[in-house]
C-alpha cells in the first residue's frame, strides 16, 4: 500500500535551531496515524510544514504519488489537506453554518446562499453522524467544548478533503466528550481519509490509531503499527528515541 | 467542492421541534434570559422615556415636536449607523464627529464658496469621507496604531483642518435648495403614505419568500404566524408614525402648511436597508462579524483581515460624510463646530445604547436608529423641560453608562450561562 501523504527527509531550521533532522513520515488513507512526541520533538512544526505555514529547508512532500510544493495553506487545502488546529479557530459569535462555510462562502450572485450551505453543512455533520448539537443555527458560543472540536473537524472534512490533520482534539476535553471526538476520528478514516493524530495520550493513542509515528528531539525514532507494539514500547521511544530493536532509523513502516 | 459522502442517515440534525409561535418565542425568551438582549434594552427605553416625557410635557406628544425629533436625531444616527462598522471589529473612531464637519465644511465650499451645483459638492463630501477612512483604517490595519489613537490624533487634526475649510471660523451659510431639503422639506402626504405602503409590502414580501424557499428546501421555516406578527407590528408603529408626520404642524396654516414626513426619514431608511443587507446577506458582511468574533479564525479561514479593517473604517467615514451633509442642511450653515461638541459622544451612545457590542462581533445597523431615536428622544425631551445643557449631558452620560454596563452585565451572564 502506498502512502497518501509521505514526507522524505525533512530538514528544518529556525534561526540556528534545527528542529527536524531528515524527517521521515507517512500517513495512510483509511487509517489514523497517531504523531506522538514529547513536548518540543517537533510534532507541530511537522504539521505546520506540511500544512504549509512553515517552509521546508530540505526534503520533499509526496502526495498520492507525486512530489507537491506546499507554499502556503492554500496549497494544502487545495490538495485536500485540512488543519484543525488546537485552538478551534471557530468564531464564537457565528453559528455552526457561518463557520463551517466561513471565507468560502456558497453565494448565488452578490447573495449569500444561506440554504445550500444550511443543507450541506447538516449533511456532513449527519454523515459524521454527529447527533449532540441541537440546532446547526446555533451559535458556536453556545456548545460545549466536544461539540466545538466536532464542529471543526467537521469543518475540515467539508472541503473533499483527502488528509486531516489534528492537533490534539482531546487535550481540552471531559472523559465522555474525548470518547465522542475519538469515535469521530475512526469515522473520518473508516471513510477512506487518512487521518493523523496528534496527542499526548497514550490511552486515545492506543484506543484509535492503525500507525504510531514518535518524535524524537526532531528525528523520527519509529514509525510502527499499533497492534505490534506496546503501551511501555511507544513511552521508551518517545522519552528516550529507542526501544529494544526500534528507534531512531528513520522510520518507514514495517 | 463536494462533502464527504454522507452514510444513508436519519435527518438528525434539525432545530429543535416544530417550528411554531411558541417555539421560536420560547427561543428568543431563551436567548434574552442568557444575556443575549439585543434592542430590548433600547426599545424599553424608549417606551419609558416617551411615556415620562408625555407626562411631564403633553407638548412633547405634538405632531410638531414629534417631526422634530427626526431631524434632529438624524445627523447623529446616521453617523452612529458607520460607527457601528467599526464597534463591530471591536475598534472605534473617535474622529466621526469631526469628520462629519470636515466633509460639511467640503461640501459648504464647493457648494457656496465655488458655486458648483449641488451632487458635485455631496460627492466631494462623501469622497472626502472615503479618503479620511482610507488613511484611518490603512493606519489602523497596516501600520497597527490602535485606533483610539489614530482616531484621537484625527479627532484633534480634523477641528484644525475644519477651521482652515471655513477660514479661521467664519460660517459659510448653504443656500442650495435641494440641499436644505434634506433636513428642512417634507414628502408631500400621498407620497409618505405609498412610500409606507411599499415599504410594509416589500418586507411582508422578502420575509415570506424566505420562508417559503427555505420550506420548500426541508429546512426550519420561520412559523407564519411569527412573520405576520412582525410584519404587522412594522405596519401599526409605522402607520401611526407616518399619520401624525401627515398631520398639519404650523401654527398657521393658512400662511405656510407644514405636513409629510421629513426628507431625512427616507433616507435613513435607504441607509438602513442598503447596510442590514451588506451585513446580513453578503460575504462581506459574515467577514466583518468573523473578524469582531475571531481575528485570528478569520485569517487562517483566508479573509483578508486588512482589507476588512480598513473597509469598516472607509463605511464609518462616509456615513460621518452624510451625517455632516444632513447636519449641514439642517443647520443651514457649516461653522468649524460642526460635528464638534456632543456630536461623536451622541453617535456612539446611540449605537451602544442600541445593543452595539463595545467588544466587538455583536450589533446591527438597526441598533444605530434606535440608539439614536434614545439620544434624539432625551435631547428633545429635556430641553422641552427647560433644562440647560447641564442636565442634558448628565442624563445622556448616564444612558451611555447604564447602556454598556448592560452590554458589560450580558456577556457576563452569557458566560455563566454557557451562552458564550
Amino acid at each position: 500500500m502506498t502512502p497518501l501523504l509521505e514526507v522524505r527527509g525533512i530538514d528544518k531550521s529556525f534561526g540556528p535551531v534545527q528542529v527536524l533532522h531528515d524527517v521521515t513520515f507517512s500517513a495512510y488513507a483509511g487509517e489514523v496515524t497517531a504523531l506522538v512526541g514529547d513536548n518540543g520533538a517537533g510534532k507541530s512544526t511537522l504539521v505546520k510544514c506540511v500544512g504549509g505555514i512553515h517552509p521546508i529547508d530540505a526534503g520533499e512532500i509526496v502526495f498520492d504519488g507525486r512530489p507537491v510544493q506546499v507554499h502556503g495553506p492554500r496549497d494544502a487545502g487545495e490538495l485536500g489537506i485540512e488543519i484543525v488546529y488546537q485552538d478551534l479557530a471557530l468564531c464564537d459569535n457565528l453559528d455552526i453554518v457561518q463557520n463551517m462555510f466561513l471565507g468560502r462562502e456558497r453565494k448565488s450572485g452578490l447573495v449569500l446562499d444561506e440554504a445550500t450551505m444550511e443543507e450541506l453543512a447538516g449533511q456532513t455533520l449527519e454523515g459524521l453522524s454527529v447527533r449532540t448539537v441541537k440546532s446547526i443555527r446555533q451559535r458556536v458560543s453556545s456548545l460545549s467544548g466536544g461539540q466545538r472540536q466536532t464542529v471543526a473537524i467537521a469543518k475540515a472534512v467539508l472541503w473533499d478533503s483527502k488528509v486531516v490533520i489534528l492537533d490534539e482534539p482531546t487535550a481540552a476535553l471531559g472523559v465522555a466528550q474525548t470518547a465522542q471526538v475519538l469515535e469521530l476520528v475512526r469515522r473520518l478514516a473508516d471513510k477512506g481519509l487518512a487521518v493523523v493524530l496528534i496527542s499526548h495520550n497514550m490511552n486515545d493513542v492506543f484506543a484509535v490509531s492503525d500507525r504510531i509515528a514518535a518524535l524524537y528531539l526532531g528525528r523520527m525514532a519509529a514509525q510502527v503499527r499499533t497492534a505490534d507494539v506496546t503501551h511501555a514500547q511507544i513511552v521508551e521511544l518517545i522519552t528516550s528515541g529507542r526501544s529494544g530493536d526500534l528507534g531512531l532509523k528513520n522510520g518507514t513502516a514495517p | 467542492m463536494s462533502k464527504v459522502k454522507e452514510l444513508p442517515g436519519e435527518a438528525v440534525v434539525t432545530a429543535a421541534g416544530a417550528p411554531s409561535i411558541v417555539n421560536s418565542s420560547r427561543a428568543y425568551l431563551e436567548r434574552v434570559r442568557g444575556g443575549d438582549m439585543g434592542a430590548l434594552p433600547a426599545v424599553f427605553g424608549l417606551l419609558v422615556l416617551c411615556t415620562a416625557f408625555a407626562v411631564a410635557r403633553p407638548s412633547f406628544l405634538t405632531a410638531i415636536n414629534f417631526a422634530n425629533l427626526f431631524t434632529q436625531g438624524a445627523a447623529i444616527t446616521v453617523i452612529a449607523m458607520g460607527l457601528v462598522f467599526v464597534l463591530l471589529l471591536g475598534e472605534i473612531d473617535l474622529s466621526a464627529g469631526f469628520t462629519s464637519g470636515v466633509c460639511a465644511a467640503v461640501l459648504a465650499v464647493t457648494l457656496t464658496e465655488m458655486g458648483l451645483p449641488w451632487y458635485v459638492a455631496v460627492l466631494a463630501a462623501i469622497v472626502s469621507g472615503l479618503i479620511i477612512g482610507t488613511m484611518l483604517g490603512t493606519l489602523v490595519a497596516k501600520v497597527g496604531i490602535p485606533s483610539f489613537v489614530v482616531t484621537l490624533a484625527a479627532f484633534l487634526a480634523f477641528q484644525g483642518l475644519a477651521l482652515v475649510l471655513v477660514n479661521e471660523g467664519t460660517n459659510i451659510s448653504i443656500n442650495d435648495p435641494v440641499i436644505k431639503a434634506i433636513a428642512q422639506k417634507n414628502l408631500p402626504p400621498a407620497l409618505g403614505w405609498g412610500l409606507y405602503a411599499a415599504c410594509v409590502a416589500a418586507y411582508a414580501l422578502v420575509q415570506l419568500v424566505r420562508a417559503r424557499k427555505r420550506a420548500r428546501r426541508g429546512l426550519v421555516a420561520e412559523p407564519l404566524s411569527l412573520i405576520a406578527g412582525r410584519v404587522g407590528a412594522l405596519a401599526v408603529v409605522a402607520g401611526v408614525a407616518v399619520y401624525v408626520l401627515n398631520l398639519e404642524r404650523s401654527f398657521n396654516p393658512e400662511l405656510a402648511s407644514l405636513t409629510g414626513v421629513p426628507i431625512v426619514v427616507p433616507v435613513i431608511l435607504a441607509l438602513l436597508v442598503l447596510w442590514t443587507f451588506v451585513l446580513g446577506r453578503t460575504a462581506f458582511g459574515r467577514h466583518l462579524y468573523a473578524v469582531g468574533g475571531n481575528a485570528e479564525a478569520a485569517r487562517r479561514a483566508g479573509i483578508a483581515v486588512d482589507r476588512i479593517r480598513i473597509s469598516a473604517f472607509v463605511i464609518c467615514s462616509s456615513m460621518a460624510a452624510v451625517g455632516g451633509i444632513i447636519a449641514a442642511s439642517r443647520a443651514s450653515s457649516v461653522d468649524p463646530n460642526t460635528g464638534g461638541s456632543s456630536v461623536l459622544l451622541y453617535a456612539v451612545g446611540a449605537a451602544v445604547i442600541g445593543g452595539t457590542s463595545l467588544f466587538g462581533g455583536k450589533g446591527r445597523v438597526l441598533d444605530a436608529i434606535l440608539g439614536g431615536a434614545v439620544i434624539a428622544v432625551i435631547d428633545n425631551g429635556m430641553g422641552l423641560m427647560q433644562y440647560g445643557s447641564s442636565v442634558k449631558y448628565l442624563v445622556t452620560g448616564f444612558v451611555l453608562l447604564l447602556a454598556a454596563g448592560v452590554d458589560a452585565l450580558a456577556r457576563k451572564r452569557a458566560a455563566a450561562t454557557g451562552l458564550r
